[in-house]
C-alpha cells in the first residue's frame, strides 16, 4: 500500500519515482495531442509528412535557387531536410510545451498528477511528428542517391536528437512555468522561434560566418551543434566535437534550469492558471 | 483554513458539510494535492482518486471510446484496468451506440453519463468526491449514488464526500465533519452533525455586521416569512450604511436551496434605485415566494450601482424553512428535484 505525506513544499526534488508511477499518462497525453491535432483535417496524419516537405521545397526555392546559398557540397534539399528535422523537433516541441500548461489548465485545476508530464508529453508529440518526417528524409536521400555512412548515421543522428530534446525540454518547461503567470510569453514565443530559425544554421551553412563572436555563439548554442552534427553524416566534414561537447553541457544546464523553475512554481499553477 | 485535525479510517465514508465559503472546497483541493497546504501535513495510506469534477480531460474532438481511456487514465486508472471495465462502463452509461462519435456531438446529458460511468468504476482505496453529483438527471444521479454506496460498503473503500445535499450525505456517509470559517465545528455521526448544520442555517434569520469598507454595504439583513402557502411572502429588512458620498444603487436578493441550487433572484421592478448617500438607512421589502416546495433556503444580499459592479455581496447570510406544500389540501408526492411548483390555473379543452 502506498503511503505518502502532503505538506508545504520546502525542498527541491526531481520527482522521478512519481513520474515512473504515472508513466502511462505520458502515453495518453501524447496520444491525445497527436489525435486531436490531425482530427479535423481531411489529409489527417499526412500533414505530419507534408509540413516538412513543403517547408523544404519552399526553402530550396528561396535559398538554393534564388539566393544560391552554399550547401557544403551536398544537394540543397538534403542539406535543408537534415537541418529541418532537428529544427522542427525544437520549434514544435518548444511551442507545444510552452503553451501546454495553459492549454491543460482545466485538468490541472481538477486533478493531481506530476505536472512535468504535461510539457514532457508536448515534446513527445513533436517527436511523433519527427518520426513521420523521417520518411521524407529517407525519400530524399534515395532520390538524390546520397551516399550514407551508416555507422555515422546511427551515432550522429540519435545524438543530435538527444541534444535537441534535452534543450527543448529545458527551455520548454521553463517557458511553460512562466507562461502560467505571464501570458506574454505566449505572444513573444512565435517571434522568438522565427528569430531562432534564422539565427541557427538550419537553412544556411554555419561556415557562412567569419565573425569570431558569431562562431562562439554557434559553439555554445546546442541546437546549432545538433544541426551540424546531424548534417555531417552527409557532408563528410569533420565534426566539431568541442562544439558538440559545449552544446551538450549547455543543453544539460538548460534542462536543469527548466525543471528547477518548473518544480519551484508548479504548486501554484492551479491557483494561477 | 486553520487548525483542522481529523482521522478517517479505512472503509469509512465521511461527509464534509458547511456553508458556502466554509472551506470545504479548499480542504478537498489540499487533500487531492491540487494546491499545497501552507503549513501542516496530511498522511495518506493508499491510492487516492479525486473527483472534483466529472469528465476531467474530456476532449470534444475525441470519440466517446477515446475519452473513456483519456479520462480514466487522468483519474488514475491503469490502461489494463480500463480495458477490464470498458464494457461495464459503456453499459452503465448507456451510450454504446455513439461510442465512436466525437464527444462534441453528444448532448450534455450524454457527456455527463459517460463521465459518471468512468468515475463509478474507479477502484482507488480512497475516493474524494466534490459536489459532482449535483448535476445530471436525478435518476442517473441515484444510480451513481447507489453504485458508490455499494463500493464503499462492500469493498471497504474510504470515501470523502462534500455536498450541500443532506440526503446524499445521509445515503453515503456514516460520519460527517461540519466546517465553518475554515475550522472544524463538529466531527461526529451523521445523525448528530446534520441537525447542527441545518440549525445553524435556520437560526440565522437576522444577520449583523459590525464594520466594513466605506462604500455602501449591508450592516443588517433580517427576514420574516409572512402569509401562507401558496402565497408566501418573504419580508426582508435590511440596513445599508455608506461612509462616502455615493449617488444611487440598487439591491437584489438571491435565493438558493440549501443543496446549493440557485432558485432565483429577487430584484425591484419599478424605480430600482435607492439613495445611498452618506448615511445609514433601513429599508423593508417584500418578496413573493410563490410555489416554493418544502425545504431550507438561503438568501444572499447584493448591492451595486450597476449590474456589473458590486459594492457589497453577502452570500447566504440568512435562511428560512418552508414546511408546507404550495398545494395545500392535497397529498402531494413531494419531489424537490422537480424544482419549485409553477401552477397553472386554467385548462381549456379546445
Amino acid at each position: 500500500m502506498t503511503e505518502y505525506e502532503i505538506k508545504a513544499k520546502n525542498k527541491f526534488s526531481f520527482g522521478l519515482a512519481e513520474l515512473i508511477q504515472y508513466r502511462e499518462l505520458f502515453y495518453f497525453f501524447t496520444w491525445r495531442d497527436v489525435k486531436v491535432k490531425y482530427k479535423q483535417a481531411a489529409l489527417g496524419i499526412l500533414w505530419a509528412i507534408l509540413q516538412p516537405l513543403i517547408m523544404m521545397l519552399m526553402f530550396t526555392l528561396i535559398f538554393s535557387k534564388a539566393l544560391k546559398v552554399s550547401s557544403d557540397g551536398i544537394p540543397y534539399p538534403v542539406f535543408a531536410i537534415s537541418g529541418l528535422l532537428i529544427w522542427n523537433i525544437f520549434s514544435n516541441g518548444l511551442m507545444n510545451s510552452a503553451n501546454s500548461m495553459v492549454n491543460n489548465a482545466n485538468i490541472i485545476k481538477k486533478i493531481y498528477f506530476p505536472r512535468l508530464i504535461i510539457p514532457m508529453s508536448a515534446i513527445l508529440t513533436a517527436l511523433v511528428d519527427f518520426l513521420f518526417a523521417l520518411t521524407i528524409y529517407v525519400a530524399i536521400l534515395i532520390y538524390y542517391h546520397q551516399g550514407v555512412d551508416f555507422v555515422k548515421l546511427f551515432i550522429y543522428l540519435p545524438l543530435s536528437i538527444l541534444i535537441t530534446v534535452v534543450t527543448t525540454f529545458g527551455l520548454g518547461s521553463f517557458l511553460a512555468a512562466l507562461n502560467v503567470k505571464y501570458r506574454d510569453f505566449q505572444y513573444l514565443l512565435p517571434f522568438m522561434i522565427q528569430f531562432l530559425l534564422f539565427a541557427n544554421p538550419v537553412l544556411y551553412s554555419a561556415k557562412a560566418f567569419t565573425n569570431p563572436v558569431i562562431n562562439t555563439i554557434m559553439k555554445v548554442n546546442p541546437i546549432a551543434s545538433a544541426i551540424q552534427l546531424c548534417r555531417s553524416v552527409f557532408t563528410g566534414q569533420e565534426v566539431d566535437w568541442q562544439g558538440v561537447a559545449i552544446g551538450s553541457i549547455v543543453a544539460v544546464v538548460l534542462f536543469f534550469i527548466g525543471i528547477y523553475t518548473f518544480r519551484k512554481t508548479e504548486s501554484y499553477f492551479a491557483d494561477l492558471a | 483554513m486553520d487548525d483542522i485535525n481529523f482521522n478517517v479510517n479505512a472503509g469509512e465514508s465521511i461527509g464534509i458539510i458547511g456553508r458556502n465559503g466554509a472551506g470545504k472546497s479548499t480542504l478537498l483541493k489540499i487533500l487531492s494535492r491540487i494546491t499545497p497546504p501552507s503549513s501542516g501535513k496530511i498522511v495518506c495510506r493508499g491510492r487516492v482518486a479525486s473527483l472534483l469534477e466529472v469528465g476531467t480531460g474530456f476532449h470534444p474532438e475525441l470519440s466517446g471510446r477515446e475519452n473513456v481511456y483519456m479520462n480514466g487514465s487522468i483519474l488514475g486508472m491503469r490502461k489494463a484496468e480500463i480495458n477490464k471495465h470498458f464494457d461495464s462502463i459503456v453499459d452503465f452509461s448507456g451510450v454504446e451506440k455513439f461510442l465512436d462519435t466525437p464527444l462534441k456531438r453528444y448532448s450534455s446529458g450524454m457527456q455527463l453519463r459517460l463521465a459518471f460511468s468512468v468515475a463509478a468504476f474507479l477502484e482507488p482505496e480512497i475516493l474524494i468526491i466534490d459536489e459532482v453529483l449535483a448535476v445530471g438527471d436525478a435518476e442517473f444521479q441515484k444510480k451513481c449514488l447507489n453504485k458508490m454506496k455499494d463500493v464503499s460498503m462492500n469493498e471497504g473503500r474510504t470515501v470523502l464526500f462534500v455536498s450541500h445535499d443532506m440526503n446524499a450525505i445521509k445515503t453515503l456517509s456514516n460520519t460527517a465533519i461540519l466546517l465553518d470559517a475554515g475550522k472544524v465545528v463538529k466531527n461526529d455521526k451523521v445523525g448528530e452533525v446534520i441537525p447542527l448544520y441545518l440549525n445553524r442555517i435556520q437560526l440565522t434569520n437576522n444577520w449583523n455586521r459590525p464594520e466594513a469598507s466605506a462604500a455602501p454595504h449591508f450592516t443588517n439583513v433580517s427576514i420574516v416569512i409572512k402569509d401562507h402557502q401558496p402565497k408566501l411572502k418573504l419580508e426582508v429588512t435590511f440596513t445599508i450604511k455608506s461612509d462616502v458620498k455615493m449617488n444611487k444603487a440598487f439591491v437584489a436578493f438571491n435565493i438558493s436551496s440549501n443543496t446549493g441550487t440557485m432558485i432565483g433572484q429577487a430584484i425591484p421592478n419599478l424605480e430600482p434605485f435607492i439613495d445611498v448617500s452618506f448615511s445609514e438607512q433601513t429599508f423593508t421589502t417584500e418578496i413573493e415566494i410563490t410555489g416554493f416546495v418544502p425545504g431550507t433556503f438561503l438568501v444572499s444580499a447584493w448591492i451595486g450601482p450597476h449590474y456589473s459592479e458590486t459594492y457589497d455581496w453577502q452570500k447566504d447570510v440568512v435562511g428560512f424553512n418552508i414546511v408546507d406544500s404550495p398545494q395545500p389540501g392535497r397529498v402531494y408526492p413531494h419531489a424537490s428535484e422537480q424544482g419549485n411548483i409553477v401552477p397553472f390555473s386554467k385548462m381549456i379543452n379546445s
